[in-house]
């Protein structure tokens, strides 16, 4: 049988990535042009800045990942892009590229989920996944714990009802001066802390099993830093690091295997750039093996915002005969979509 | 000789493609701002409608700026995309520079102005002698300064753009009887004089690569502004 081919591109928030997937499953280019640096100057995304860095090197981006693929455009059977949800003017950039790129060659658009993208991050890695299986999705802009029945099909089960838990981490990163991006500053620094020495309470929304609150958890980590300051009372960036971090797992490991004990799911799979946080993954992975269940998360690079995701996920798409037209538009708030 | 026209600066949406001095088509919608969902549409069926083989263009001409930076990017990623699959350059025409191209073998100044807030206005001041003269070339400008920089030159001015039914009365009042207003034909911007003074900058190998080609916004974000300024004031204290 012929190989499918796929472009994949992604701009919806600080990485503008081109990526070349074959068969839905076997990564042919990955090319992320990352803007952190730029960003770090502002303490967070600016997003005009993030939208005039998209435009100005996404080109390039494309170009190095049909190259590194040996890849040539008649050889591609589809392009697939990211249209929301992300910054609406980074998204734009790549939106507009992939349309203008599949009608000039001819080649039929799919637009992606970046949620489900990320979802379908593990697919690189792991042949045989297929869904449905319970999902984790944890990443600067979301928190959601679903059951992915089919591509493009989730049972939304819970998902944050403030703060995303990245975000949760940056703010507390930014709170005790280790800066951006919070998350993978905090892991570092709580590798040599105390994860007891503060007592972070565990946030609960009432009366929703699966859903999460990070905002409180963050209000009062917020509120004892400042305690420790005015009291002139040093703030031990490692022990309060360790301390956080160890509450917001806490709260990801117990809703994650309370919905995998209701439901009777055996397989969790995490996505999203918190999945990339050693603590979540070890406590994770100890639970899934207490609880016999299979535990698949992607290797880092597929962790963070990435566009061979977005390859995999336009794959299925494309071949259950899903066509995106001229018009497709970006959609800053995408939602999963909802199947009960 | 093809060239495609972009023109995505503002309120306005418009694609344009000229074949030679011809004008085969042009789609124009000045009609609520939704460049991300109409432009392609509307370049596609423009090349399906003058049954255009996309690989026979010689280059895409796009109004690279000054204007709305979202709407600049759209019009940039699409002809940048084109670029990129057809292996075709790219002719960055400033989008005040097309406008008054519009007005083409005008007696009078021509002065396109276009909305920038803050009682500022993306501008140029043209002219045609034997030739098209670009008297100040586009930047951003308070209001006032431009209505100035006006007065200390000699004869009427045509303005057009967006910015004239916001600053309408400002100019009158400034420069009086001086003031001329385009009619709607000429008043907004147009793909085909993008396309048009495009392939004149073509012809002279004006060009430039698809992969380089990014946006001239005439202005720095507002979190650049703030940092400067932020780091200005730091500086100031130490010292």
């Amino acid at each position: 049988m012929k190989d499918t081919l796929i472009l994949g591109i992604e701009s919806s928030c600080d990485e503008t990535a081109a990526a070349v997937v074959k068969n839905g499953r076997e990564v042919l280019s990955d090319v992320i042009s990352s803007q952190i640096a730029l960003h770090t100057q502002y303490g967070g995304v600016v997003p005009e800045l993030a939208s005039r860095k998209h435009i100005e090197n996404i080109n390039t981006v494309i170009r190095s990942a049909m190259a590194e693929a040996g890849t040539r455009w008649e050889d591609i059977d589809a392009i697939g892009v990211t249209y929301g949800p992300g910054l609406v003017g980074a998204l734009l950039v790549g939106v507009a590229e992939a349309k203008a790129l599949a009608f000039a060659l001819g080649k039929p658009l799919v637009g992606v989920n970046h949620i489900e993208g990320h979802v379908c991050a593990s697919l690189i890695e792991h042949p045989d996944l297929e869904p449905p299986f319970l999902c984790l999705i944890v990443s600067g802009g979301h928190t959601y714990l679903a059951v992915m029945k089919d591509f493009g099909k989730f049972q939304i089960l819970g998902a944050t009802r403030d703060d995303a838990a990245g975000e949760a981490f940056d703010k507390v990163a930014r709170a005790i001066g280790l800066g951006y991006p919070g998350g993978p500053k905090i892991e570092k620094a709580a590798r040599s802390g105390n994860p007891q020495a503060f007592a972070i309470p565990r946030g609960k929304v009432d009366g929703s099993a699966y859903d999460f609150s990070f905002s409180g958890m963050k209000s009062a980590a917020l509120n004892e830093i400042n305690r420790l300051k005015m009291q002139n009372l040093p703030v031990v960036q490692e022990d309060f690091a360790a301390s956080f971090q160890a509450a917001v797992v806490d709260v990801l490991v117990s809703h994650a295997m309370r919905a995998a004990a209701d439901l009777g799911q055996k397989r969790l799979v995490m996505a999203g750039g918190v999945a990339a946080n050693g603590a979540l993954r070890a406590a994770l992975g100890e639970a899934c093996e207490k609880a016999g269940i299979k535990f698949c998360f992607p290797s880092p690079i597929f962790c963070t915002d990435n566009a061979a995701m977005i390859g995999v996920a336009a794959y299925y798409h494309y071949i259950r005969g899903e066509r995106s037209d001229w018009s497709l538009n970006a959609v800053p708030n995408l939602r999963l979509s909802r199947e009960s | 000789m093809i060239v495609i026209g972009i023109e995505s600066s503002s309120l306005v949406a418009s694609a344009a493609i000229l074949q030679d001095d011809v004008l085969t088509a042009e789609y124009t919608v000045n009609y609520k701002k939704t460049h991300s969902q109409t432009l392609l549409p509307m370049i596609d069926e423009i090349v399906r409608m003058t049954e255009l083989d996309l690989h026979e263009i010689d280059g895409i001409a796009v109004a690279e700026g000054p204007g709305s930076f979202t709407g600049l990017r759209i019009g940039a990623a699409t002809a940048k995309g084109i670029g990129l699959a057809l292996e075709k350059p790219i002719v960055a025409v400033p989008t005040v520079d097309a406008m008054a191209y519009q007005l083409y073998g005008c007696a009078h100044l021509i002065c396109p102005i276009m909305d920038a807030k803050r009682q500022q206005v993306y501008t140029g001041i043209y002219r045609f002698t034997e030739n098209f003269e670009v008297l100040r070339p586009a930047c951003a400008l308070p209001v006032k300064e431009l209505a100035e920089d006006l007065l200390a030159r000699e004869g009427k001015v045509v303005f057009l753009g967006d910015g004239v039914p916001v600053f309408r009365h400002t100019l009158k009042e400034m420069l009086g009887d001086r003031a001329l207003f385009a009619p709607a034909p000429s008043a907004r911007q147009r793909a085909g004089a993008v396309a048009a003074l495009g392939m004149t900058y073509l012809k002279e190998g004006r060009t430039v690569s698809a992969d380089d080609f990014a946006p001239n916004y005439h202005r720095i974000s507002q979190a650049e502004r703030e940092r400067a300024k932020r780091l200005e004031a730091e500086r100031g204290h130490h010292e």
